[in-house]
């Protein structure tokens, strides 16, 4: 296996990006010495930023530097993903006592939440940020929707005024069986002139807990950072302490986590198409896919002992694997299941009032995904070729490609079909690793994790990017990790997807979104 | 339509057939542990050090089914086999002290008083509040409306008003902005009205339990009624759950 390299890619633009000595290119999974990224002057940071990120990266994470907290000496990590050659660029800049910097976001939409956690968690204020709310806070805000009178300032909520237009206010506890958040619609009539989204009910004090935790319990919470994502997050904090032990998994181990993953994908794929079915009152999606999404947990339930998959993998590699047996039934039943799929998918995509509703539903022009940083299916079915099991592949992805899939009309019959031709070549590698899965030992032994290292490591979730940061201190240990889960890039999409919409189409671009709040909300 | 047709015939019957406390899981499903404290061996306590969530105490061996994530790991580090997870999905109970599992005995859910189970015995309508759950609990409750569990053949049913509801089922650990809507939830279910907390975080906290974040359990004011365990539970767990509570099912 290579080692971090600090080689400039030379492609997609790369004779722009000579100037940028200030970034150390390093690869996905892989640790690299803290003092290696170099740290550059805040004016040179944010030129590469930007720079890089027109030229086709995006912000993988923009955080303070892990385990700087404390120091007065303020000090912001970005992570930038995307790269063809599959280097991930490390950038760093001090900002001193001031704990102060001019703000990304003007030039680089994507920085948005980023920034807004800065301020919120760590004091560091990024100067001229255009929309500076509490992303996750709710202390000392006024609860508007819970009826607090009590004077406190309310949350500043961004409001249309005029003749006709009326807001709608919708949650934090919603009218189905789904997780808690706030929706503020401004409106003419039917139509939503704008949508604002107030997250952070969910906060768990995730990150903060992490640090404080046993190895043990550190795997349990990454397991419930997004429940639907088990695997997803699990793969992500297993990855990052194998990285920074330097181990070396058996090709066993990469490939029981990779069919895992794409269980996970398929169950989530299938169940959001049922429930896209669901909105738009088309019963027999509704059922048939809401039924067929089981088949796939239980799958995950015979290899793993749960539904979601927890308890299957662990740091060094996986606790259980699969016999003759197991695999010879497996492979029946996914080919049976494959054959009823394609049967409802067919009869769901050739029935014209689904395609009425889908088709020109929620667009997100893929500019806007672009600038807004998307990952996962989302910024595919807006044409984005983003995807890190392609462009930054760790584990059994170094072995087994899986092609991109993307669409270009980005409304929700893209966002629909994408995960559609998502469960279809997931349902092909999952059953070609069933079929090759090497024998041998699950695990390899995780050594004490090095000193004064740093690794990111990039997951390709169900619903994107997962990326975790984790960064120790002088004696190995933990002293920093930064969890992203694919929803903290998406949720200002869903914003955009509904401007122009009608209110009642908000169900519908929603579940084509199906973003979590607790993964967000940490 | 005749595609339709066609793909609803090959579809067939797909609904469990009752009783459905009679399906059996697969082997490797955790569910409740047998727990054998005569295996013990003195002062081992290698399962309580692999446990990720505190819920297993020494002597002698008591597994805390609140706390418990179902994980397997005291399994795996046991060196006598005194811990052992069976794929019995029952795991539901009326008193939180029931979940301190000594054995293999579980004091599994009585069913309401006889007024109570008059009033919802036959249609219990619930609200759910999501309190910082990571959406693996609400996944499963959304899985019981499938065609397969079919919740609603008896007559039990999620509403989309409190107003609507005869009680709310919390999944989370409660988190600290999520607590005053939680309580005005509660709060808006006329009663007499119950209380149902699915999954470890409702429970203990589970993994986020010590969280500065969030409670790690329901508030006094809100008392539970029903306890139902599991990271997260089955979807037919929470069936026998529900079931026993409302007296569709004895045994």
């Amino acid at each position: 296996m290579a080692g971090p390299t600090n080689r400039m890619p030379g492609v997609d633009g790369g004779e722009k990006l000579t100037r940028h000595s200030s970034v150390y290119w390093g690869t996905n999974g892989l640790a690299v010495a803290v003092d290696d990224v170099p740290r550059v002057a805040v004016a040179d940071f944010r030129n590469a930023c930007v720079d890089l990120c027109t030229h086709g990266r995006h912000l993988v994470a923009l955080c303070a530097l892990p385990g700087a907290k404390d120091s007065a000496d303020a000090e912001i990590l970005a992570v930038l993903g995307g790269d063809r050659s599959g280097h991930l660029g490390f950038l760093r800049t001090s900002l001193g006592a001031s704990r102060e910097y001019p703000a990304l976001t003007p030039e680089l939409p994507q920085a948005q939440a980023f920034e807004r956690e800065m301020f919120e968690t760590y004091g560091i204020h990024p100067r001229g940020h255009p929309w500076l709310k509490p992303l996750r806070r709710h202390a000392s805000l006024d609860e508007h929707t819970l009826g607090d009178r009590a004077g406190t300032p309310q949350y500043p909520f961004f409001r249309v005024d005029g003749s006709g237009v009326h807001e709608v206010a919708v949650g934090p506890v919603h009218a189905g069986i789904i997780e808690p958040g706030h929706f503020r619609f401004q409106c003419h009539g039917e139509e939503v002139l704008s949508l604002e989204i107030r997250l952070g009910y969910q906060h768990r004090g995730a990150e903060s807990l992490f640090l404080r935790s046993s190895p043990a319990r550190r795997l349990v919470i990454a397991e419930s950072i997004a429940g639907d994502t088990a695997i997803g997050h699990a793969s992500a904090y297993c990855m990052a302490m194998e990285g920074l032990g330097g181990a070396s998994l058996p090709l066993s181990a990469h490939s029981l986590r990779g069919i895992a993953l794409e269980l996970e994908r398929l169950a989530n794929h299938i169940g959001d198409l049922g429930a896209l079915a669901g909105d738009i009152a088309y019963l027999p999606g509704a059922s048939y896919f809401g039924r067929l999404r089981g088949n796939f947990l239980n799958l995950l339930l015979e290899l793993s002992g749960n539904r979601h998959g927890r308890g299957l993998l662990s740091v060094g590699g996986a606790r259980l694997g699969l016999d003759a047996a197991m695999r010879k039934s497996f492979l029946e039943r996914l080919r049976r299941d494959e054959s009823e799929l394609e049967a409802v998918a067919n009869l769901m995509f050739n029935t014209p009032s689904v395609l009425s509703r889908f088709e020109q539903t929620g667009v997100v022009a893929v500019q806007t995904a672009r600038d807004l940083g998307l990952v996962g299916p989302v910024a595919r079915a807006s044409g984005l070729q983003r995807d890190v099991r392609h462009d930054h592949p760790a584990g059994i992805f170094r072995f087994a490609h899986i092609p991109v899939t993307a669409a270009t009309s980005g409304d929700v019959m893209a966002r629909a079909l994408v995960r559609w031709l998502e469960v279809q070549r997931s349902l092909t590698f999952v059953q070609k690793q069933i079929r090759e899965l090497p024998e041998g030992p699950l695990a390899a032994k995780v050594e004490a994790a090095l000193p004064n290292r740093m690794v990111v490591s990039l997951v390709e979730g169900w619903r994107g990017e997962i990326a975790h940061v984790a960064v120790t201190n002088e004696k190995g240990q933990l002293r920093g990790y930064k969890i992203v889960d694919p929803s903290f890039h998406n949720w200002f999409g869903l914003s955009m997807a509904l401007r122009g919409n009608q209110i009642s189409d908000f169900p519908v671009c929603n579940k084509s979104f199906n973003l979590s709040y607790a993964g967000h909300d940490l | 339509m005749i595609r339709a047709l066609s793909a609803r015939l090959r579809q067939g019957q797909q609904t469990s057939t009752r009783p459905v406390d009679a399906l059996q899981l697969p082997e490797r499903f955790r569910g409740r542990p047998d727990v054998a404290p005569s295996r013990c061996k003195d002062g081992c306590r290698a399962c309580a050090d692999a446990c990720p969530t505190e819920a297993l105490r020494l002597d002698p061996l008591r597994l805390d089914l609140g706390a418990c994530l179902f994980c397997g790991a005291c399994q795996d580090a046991c060196p006598t086999g005194a811990i052992r997870f069976t794929n019995d999905h029952r795991l539901s109970v009326r008193g939180r002290e029931d979940l301190l599992l000594e054995g293999d005995e579980l004091p599994l859910a009585q069913s309401l008083d006889a007024r109570m189970r008059r009033l919802f015995g036959r249609s219990l309508k619930l609200r759910q509040v999501s309190a910082g759950g990571c959406s693996g609990c609400e996944a499963e409750l959304v899985a019981l409306g499938n065609v397969v569990y079919d919740l609603g053949r008896f007559g039990i049913q999620f509403v989309a008003s409190p107003r609507h509801a005869d009680g709310i089922v919390v999944t989370g650990p409660v988190t600290e902005n999520m607590e005053a809507a939680l309580r005005k939830t509660y709060a808006a279910v006329p009663p007499p009205r119950i209380v149902i907390a699915v999954g470890a975080c409702a429970i203990s906290g589970g993994p986020f339990a010590g969280s500065e974040a969030a409670r790690g359990s329901l508030p006094p004011d809100v008392p539970v009624d029903l306890y139902i365990a599991g990271c997260p539970p089955h979807p037919l767990t929470v069936l026998d759950g529900l079931l026993r509570l409302v007296g569709q099912l004895e045994r």
